[in-house]
């Protein structure tokens, strides 16, 4: 994060940020020990951002895999208060990603902050998700015979999910908070021309009650850092919203080696349209049990 | 005749179903565009009665241009059957449902002449449960706005549906009731080995007055499916069959804007636990992988059971699989019928052997086959670990693999230490158990003190490698809609 | 299943009673019966009953029919429990046991008829020279509701007008309110009354209500000594069913592995067709197996069943169907 000159109006030499990948709910430079030049709009430099490997997303799924149990095992409601507490933290530092967010899209200060409200926004929709969503699409079944049947919404597991390349926060806040929401957890490809919010969201999460390794962000090349997720055989599911049309092709037949879960690149003109339910119910498995109920019946011997 | 080598002093005599009523022609063709015509290249293949070799029928196989012609019948009729009201479109599917009610006995008989299963699960189970998906689905045509996509969910359009050999003309329903009721027109490949029902399908929607166009039944081989999933004007593509062929079909429609659901492979655990009502726990062990011949893609192909229990379990299990009798599947008293083709005995039999080489204990009760057809004796594999193939790997046959474990967590872990994850099974008493298990295992049906139990209105799928996407109920819907 | 209970118990007590087998110690105590039947795996009523039901859909044609035609006759006790009943009616019935079907000497007797106490010298006499028995009610059926006293001395009467088979119902007031040795030290003390009678324990299974209680008081009736498991008295409104058969069946098969002795069952009451009475010889067949298939270890405790069955037998033999005036009213 920086100013243009690098100094403040007291002329103060200002601290310049190293942004870090976020993984396992740690901070690691790339393991590669790379970086690529991060600029705004008008190719000004702003930032040195992490140039992640295949093994950072190695090291990625593990982390979300470990997270997995603990994530998608706690309450629903627990989730809706750590996803709560996203949102307050995102609005203490509502400044620095309107700035980062400005700076990143070109954006007037004023356009920048109309997405980055929207995107805590988004935060505090999602949070109210958690422990609705397996009411709306899950529920008792009526089946012909002396059987309890239900069927409930379970998380799918790992999914990466390629953050949208335009929209660097509301996009990206828009892709992340349903796949967390419904208890997956995630390794994220951040925009890869704008990824200091993302780099700068992992911060926030780790500061929000969010376990470790629930989100992991990766900077780079998104083609490179995909292909590997993609082909991953413990990724359950990958959000291609990032992707153009030939790499979504390419990740879409590797992820066919596991049969992942695809969400293809839908078209998105307006970010901050309201979303519906289709993010969440993407990474979705429906799990249905049976058991038996007996009768009342006078058969006499019913129970 | 009953399994066991001592002569019963109760010998059921045989009670064969007729199978005068039903009529087989000595050939059919395509059903495309509301007639029975030749394939393009005139090419035909025989279906057989696995139970005894004998040819059944002869049957044009599907071709390319076949293919073609169907999807561009099934897109003129879309126009027309997409913007019928929902009303209509169920009345359709009631008769439908009705005229599979009414002529169930010849559709029993004619599934298990060309599939092999025994006349009790046809009649008792494939075929109510055929008519009662196409009444379930048939209520939905004119209720799709209170389905929970929002209002007036539109339709897909074509729907290429390939379905496998082992419940034809069940999974035929899984696929083009929810297909139609949801305005969509299909073109279904039935499985090589089972085209005959499907046929018969065509002629029950002759006789329902279905538009021509809106379903086309194209038999042939895996060739004819691919050249489906494959085609451009194809909206939607729905298979039901092995976990290789549905990564092949995921790699197909890659890129494309084709919606996809795949009800591929499983290899069950049927967890039973110390406290588990222990006769009906072996009723569901026998149900969950000698239903069907085991030809069933939510077997519980793995027995976990509780180590304590172990013999004890065992001892009750190979008493029972000793009363199982098999033998001709038009015999009301077979429990065990034919393997659906030489291909498919092959792979058991190779399985099987590569069970015993890997040092698994082979058991199966005293047991005469038949000198004709293809047969497998009931078989059950003892000193299974984790590591052996025949735990691993789908063997889709009459083969239980036997493994053991300590502790809840042991059975969840071993449960779960699959690439797929369809089906499941838990056998206890203690409720608070049932709810926790199954809240741990990866797999989309779960099955406590039950088995293989099925319900139009029960999602079906699978969790990871055996598939994505639901049948059945509510959710069965969403594959079919633009949402 | 089993062996694990019995080695638990036979840790947990010091006591032994004379029951000659292997869980005899299970009944040193109120509290170690109540752990050994609650100990039992459970029933899972919707499995047990989809089990009976398939096993119902067996089809039983030609051959096998006609054996288990006469197979059925020769297991049925034939029955009269009415307030009514009068020795000439008694005598007639015994006529009908002995010759089920005067048009057809060739079909089998009736293993039994089944009498009230006080009936039991005229059926025996009535019987005389031929292999049916006479069973006869007691223990102050079908309620149960008098002192032990009055139930011995019945049991003891009985005996000793001739029957050959005391039929007893259990204290199913005592068995609900969880006094299970009370149950059991009844029927042991029964059992001692009978001498060489064969003793048949009846449950009164629509009482009881639910399929694990049935299958503790099988297991309950088996240890005290029982030779027999009934199901019901005919008097109250759920009688035999297959599902209750079933798991009775199960119990008796159970037992034996456990213990090798050898236990009959009796389902009695609502079963009237030939139909049905070939349904419960196919869960004999498979599930106790066919050292069951036989009067001595499997009956019917039934009155009208035997004229079906032999319309159906007469049917079997001529082709034609039969009527009922071509069978005796007894």
């Amino acid at each position: 994060m920086s100013d243009k000159t690098g100094k403040t109006e007291q002329n103060r030499l200002s601290v310049f940020k190293t942004y870090k990948l976020y993984v396992g709910g740690k901070f690691p430079r790339s393991e590669s020990g790379r970086v690529y030049e991060v600029t705004d709009s008008q190719g000004n430099w702003l930032a040195n951002a992490p140039l992640s490997s295949r093994k950072d997303a190695r090291d990625a799924v593990v982390a979300a895999r470990k997270a997995f149990g603990g994530w998608s095992g706690a309450t629903a409601y627990n989730r809706g208060q750590v996803l709560y507490r996203v949102a307050e933290m995102l609005e203490g530092r509502r400044g620095q990603f309107v700035h980062e967010v400005a700076d990143a899209e070109g954006l007037s200060k004023s356009k920048a902050a109309a997405q980055v409200d929207a995107a805590i926004d988004r935060w505090v929709w999602y949070a109210g998700w958690t422990d609705k969503i397996a009411q709306v699409v899950g529920g008792g079944n009526p089946v012909a015979g002396p059987y309890f049947n239900l069927s409930s919404p379970e998380p799918t597991g790992v999914v990466a999910v390629l953050a949208p390349q335009e929209s660097s926060f509301l996009g990206l806040v828009s892709v992340i908070a349903p796949v967390i929401a419904t208890g997956n957890t995630a390794v994220v490809v951040a925009s890869e021309r704008s990824p200091l919010p993302a780099l700068s969201l992992g911060e926030v999460l780790a500061t929000s009650d969010v376990p470790g390794g629930v989100v992991n962000v990766l900077s780079g090349r998104t083609a490179e850092i995909a292909a590997p997720l993609a082909a991953h055989q413990d990724v359950n599911a990958i959000d291609l919203a990032g992707a153009d049309e030939i790499l979504a092709k390419e990740l879409e037949i590797a992820a066919a080696d596991n049969l992942k879960r695809v969400l293809r690149p839908q078209p998105v003109d307006d970010w901050s349209a309201t979303p519906g339910i289709d993010r969440m119910t993407a990474f979705l498995e429906t799990k249905t049990v049976w058991h038996p109920t007996g009768s009342l019946g006078a058969s006499g011997s019913a129970y | 005749m009953t399994m066991e080598n001592v002569s019963s002093a109760f010998e059921y005599a045989p009670a064969p179903e007729s199978r005068a009523i039903v009529d087989i022609a000595p050939s059919y063709g395509l059903f495309v565009d509301g007639e029975f015509t030749e394939a393009a290249d005139g090419k035909v293949f025989k279906t057989v009665s696995p139970s005894s070799e004998e040819v059944l029928s002869e049957v044009a196989q599907a071709g390319e241009a076949d293919v073609d012609r169907a999807v561009q019948a099934a897109r003129r009729a879309f126009e027309k059957w997409s913007a019928l009201p929902g009303a209509e479109r169920a009345k359709y599917l009631f008769r439908i449902a009705r005229i599979i009610q009414e002529r169930s006995r010849e559709l029993a008989v004619l599934e298990t002449l060309d599939n092999g299963k025994p006349i009790r699960e046809t009649r008792d189970a494939d075929l109510p449960l055929v008519a009662a998906h196409f009444f379930y689905y048939a209520g939905w045509a004119d209720k799709l706005d209170h389905a929970g996509f929002g209002a007036n969910p539109r339709p897909l359009g074509v729907a290429g549906q390939v379905i496998p050999w082992n419940f034809p003309l069940l999974m035929l329903a899984w696929k083009i009731a929810p297909a139609l009721a949801t305005g969509n027109t299909v073109v279904l490949k039935p499985a090589e080995t089972t085209p005959l029902t499907a046929l018969f399908f065509a002629d029950i929607c002759r006789q329902a007055g279905l538009p021509k166009g809106v379903v086309n039944i194209l038999p042939g081989y895996g060739d004819t499916g691919a050249a489906l999933v494959a085609h451009p004007d194809v909206n939607k593509v729905a298979f039901t069959g092995s976990t290789a062929v549905g990564k092949q079909i995921a790699r197909t429609v890659a890129g494309t804007r084709k919606k996809l659901t795949l009800e591929l492979g499983g290899k069950g655990a049927n967890i039973v636990f110390d406290d588990a009502p222990i006769d009906q726990a072996v009723e569901g062990i026998v149900n969950g992988i000698f239903f069907n011949q085991g030809q069933v893609c939510c077997a519980g192909s793995r027995l976990l059971v509780q180590e304590s229990i172990q013999d004890e379990l065992l001892d009750s299990l190979k008493r029972r699989l000793s009363t199982l009798r098999l033998g001709d599947p038009l015999d009301k008293n077979t429990d065990i019928g034919a393997i659906n083709s030489e291909e498919q005995l092959s792979r058991i039999t190779s399985l099987v052997e590569q069970g015993e080489s890997e040092g698994a204990e082979r058991w199966s009760p005293a047991c005469e086959l038949p000198s004709a057809g293809y047969w497998f004796a009931p078989t059950l594999f003892t000193n299974v670990t984790q590591a052996h193939t025949i735990a691993r790997d789908e063997i889709f046959g009459p083969v239980l693999s036997v493994l053991t474990f300590r502790t809840p967590d042991e059975a969840v872990a071993k449960a779960n230490n699959t690439q797929y994850g369809l089906s499941a099974g838990i056998w206890t008493e203690k409720g608070s158990r049932i709810l926790a298990v199954a809240n741990k295992l990866r797999a989309g049906v779960v099955w406590s003190n039950t088995f293989n139990k099925f319900d139009p209105t029960s999602p079906f799928g699978g969790y990871k490698e055996s598939g994505f996407g639901r049948e059945g109920g509510r959710h069965g819907l969403e594959a079919y809609l633009d949402v | 299943m089993y062996t694990r209970y019995a080695r638990r118990y036979a840790r947990l007590v010091t006591m032994s009673t004379a029951a000659p087998h292997a869980l005899a110690d299970a009944a040193a105590s109120d509290s170690t019966l109540r752990r050994f039947l609650h100990g039992l795996p459970g029933v899972d009523a919707v499995g047990l009953e989809a089990r009976a039901a398939s096993l119902g859909t067996r089809s039983i044609k030609t051959t096998a029919k006609a054996y288990a035609i006469d197979l059925a006759i020769s297991m049925v006790d034939l029955t009269t429990l009415e307030g009514a009943d009068t020795p000439g009616k008694v005598r007639a019935l015994g006529a009908k046991a002995v010759h089920p079907d005067p048009t057809d000497r060739t079909t089998p007797a009736t293993a039994a008829v089944c009498v009230y106490p006080d009936m039991v010298a005229t059926a025996k006499a009535a019987v005389a020279g031929s292999s049916v028995k006479v069973a006869s009610v007691a223990t102050a059926f079908p309620a149960g509701r008098a002192p032990l006293s009055v139930k011995l001395a019945d049991v003891r009467e009985a005996v000793a007008a001739g029957a050959d088979e005391i039929d007893m119902v259990i204290d199913r007031g005592a068995f609900l309110s969880g006094h299970y040795l009370k149950v059991y030290e009844e029927i042991v003390a029964v059992k001692e009354a009978c001498g060489a009678a064969r003793l048949k324990v009846i449950f009164e299974t629509g009482e009881l209500s639910t399929y694990d209680n049935i299958r503790r008081a099988s297991w309950l009736g088996m240890l005290a000594g029982a030779d027999f498991i009934k199901t019901s008295t005919g008097k109250v409104a759920v009688n035999a069913t297959p599902a209750n058969t079933l798991l009775m069946l199960e119990a008796v098969r159970d037992f034996r592995a456990q213990t090798g002795v050898q236990v009959g069952v009796k389902p009695a009451g609502g079963i009237r067709t030939s139909k049905d009475a070939i349904k419960f010889l196919v869960l004999v067949n498979e599930t106790a197996g066919e050292d069951w298939l036989d009067n001595h270890w499997f009956r019917f405790g039934a009155s009208s069943l035997l004229n079906d069955l032999l319309m159906q037998r007469q049917k079997l033999a001529t082709g034609r169907y039969s009527g009922p005036d071509y069978v005796t009213v007894d």
